[in-house]
């Protein structure tokens, strides 16, 4: 019969799917405004990303909300996705290999994290 | 029974390079590599979190980082990752879900494709229209 | 169109992978001139080469008409079924032939089955009755709709193409597969079935869906129309349910759940 293992996949399925949805819905518009149309100055105005603007955003609780969603779910989908590409090039799934993906999205979430609270509300 | 003659000896083949043998898996590949993208992405904004929450001179700093020439480079590959990863995400979802039924129709995995692109373009506009006109 | 055929015969080249365990030590390529007409199929071109050249090419045929499912190989490089494959569709050649990919060659065009044939048992492929029902209660009644659910993973015909096509299934055999798995789905999706939970064990396993990374090539292959792809993908919903929620259920067994 066929072997069967228990798997924690679906944690960081669900977390994939989430950041896979959200970068395919905002993801090429935020590179867009934040990194080349934002600081070229291209259809916004100069002050779109000065300091007292993007604090007040990150300090209103939605605005907060957003960026932390954006890069934790961001990281955690590509931490899986890239896990799953070293597989197929030969690199097998050892607990080692997971920890360095998974430990990188953890370590991003929690530097955003801390950096949004600091900020107050 | 001939003892002589080896009759059995399975050949394995090996599987490297096999995202080389067929042009459905280099699509693939690059599908994944979009990744690349997004994480390269995530951590840009994680660092400018980071700078915003250290105070004005620092988010300057970073600010002025994103004007250089190899920002607006990378950004651009960014860019181009985010749209390759959003186009073959949503080729991909309708093999994700159960077949969707309409007025007794079967609903086209197309529609669902064309559903996730029209909403990620409201979505951008939504994301556009606050980074212009959104007042602190 | 062409000249009669008693004047000018036309040949292709068809090239096979030989193998031949007692006297090779690897694969070898051989090639052959095969007359061929436009009506001919890839099979027919290895039956001629059978018949009239070579008596020790060995593979796998039945039905000729892409329904028992045994002439899968590859051909140029995509997993084919060659009674359905036509040589005037490959011209002008050379015709690429061997076995199909990720699994052991045994000899020649033919692969070692035993392992698919275990997955295909290790999903319980029958009815699991919902509760117990007598004789007296008469057939299970079904609607088109609920036909509609499970009719096109019905149609798998085990020609193991998908395997083929399968890059996970390559790297690592203990994955279920994508055949194997439409099959567990067409069971789970039946109305008639209530043999979901006994079902998941291998299906949320790493062994199960988790292997799937969305390829999609399986169900380019599938010469039915089976869609494995869509069979796989969407019982990761269902097994990552069962993972976090599988624990509220009174009869469920659930593992320890280690990685």
């Amino acid at each position: 019969m066929n072997r069967i293992t228990p798997s924690n996949a679906p944690i960081f399925w669900l977390l994939f799917g989430a950041g896979g949805v959200l970068s395919a819905l905002f993801g090429s518009a935020l590179v867009f405004i934040t990194g080349i149309a934002g600081p070229l100055g291209i259809g916004l105005s100069a002050d779109a990303l000065s300091y007292q603007r993007v604090l007040g955003f990150a300090q209103n609780f939605i605005g907060k909300g957003f960026l932390l969603a954006c890069i934790a779910f961001f990281a955690w989908h590509a931490a899986h996705r890239l896990l799953c590409t070293v597989h197929d090039f030969g690199i097998h799934k050892t607990v080692f290999v997971k920890s360095i993906f998974y430990g990188c999205a953890m370590v991003i979430t929690l530097v955003a994290a801390s950096s949004l609270l600091s900020v107050g509300f | 029974m001939n003892t002589q003659v080896k009759s059995r000896g399975p050949y394995k083949r090996s599987m490297t390079g096999w995202w080389k043998r067929d042009p459905f898996f280099m699509k693939y590949m690059v599908r994944e590599m979009s990744a690349l993208a997004v994480a390269g992405y995530a951590i840009v904004l994680m660092f400018g979190v980071l700078r915003l929450s250290q105070g004005e001179a620092a988010w300057n700093g970073w600010l002025a980082a994103m004007k250089s020439p190899l920002s607006i480079l990378l950004h651009l590959t960014f860019l181009l990752g985010m749209v390759v990863h959003a186009k073959s995400w949503f080729e991909i979802m309708p093999k994700t879900m159960p077949a969707m039924h309409s007025g007794g129709q079967r609903v086209p995995g197309s529609t669902i494709t064309r559903t996730g692109w029209a909403v990620t373009v409201v979505a951008s506009l939504v994301t556009w229209a606050i980074a212009a006109w959104w007042k602190a | 169109m062409s000249a009669p055929t008693n004047t000018v015969t036309k040949t292709i080249q068809i090239e096979v992978l030989r193998y031949r365990p007692e006297q090779d030590s690897e694969p070898v390529w051989q090639s052959y001139t095969v007359p061929y007409t436009d009506d001919m199929s890839v099979l027919q071109g290895l039956q001629q080469i059978k018949d009239d050249q070579d008596g020790t090419l060995s593979f796998r045929w039945s039905c000729r008409m892409a329904i028992c499912g045994s002439c899968g190989m590859m051909v140029n490089g995509k997993p084919k079924l060659s009674c359905q494959t036509f040589l005037r569709d490959l011209l002008p050649g050379p015709v690429r032939i061997e076995a199909l990919a990720h699994f052991a060659i045994e000899r020649d065009l033919i692969v070692g089955v035993d392992k698919f044939v275990d997955k295909l048992q290790s999903v319980k492929p029958w009815i699991i009755p919902k509760e117990k029902r007598e004789l007296s209660q008469g057939e299970y009644i079904q609607t088109p709709a609920q036909l509609e659910k499970i009719e096109q993973f019905s149609s798998c015909i085990n020609c193991m193409l998908c395997y083929a096509a399968c890059p996970q299934y390559g790297i690592d055999d203990n994955f279920v597969g994508p055949g194997a798995l439409a099959l567990l789905h067409r069971y789970n999706a039946d109305s008639r079935d209530g043999g979901m939970d006994e079902r998941m064990p291998l299906l949320r396993a790493a062994e199960g869906v988790w292997s799937c990374t969305a390829v999609g090539y399986c169900s380019e292959v599938c010469p039915k129309g089976v869609d494995p792809a869509n069979a796989v993908n969407q019982n990761k919903v269902n097994a990552a349910k069962d993972y976090f929620l599988g624990w509220l259920k009174p009869k469920a067994k659930v593992e320890g759940g280690k990685a």
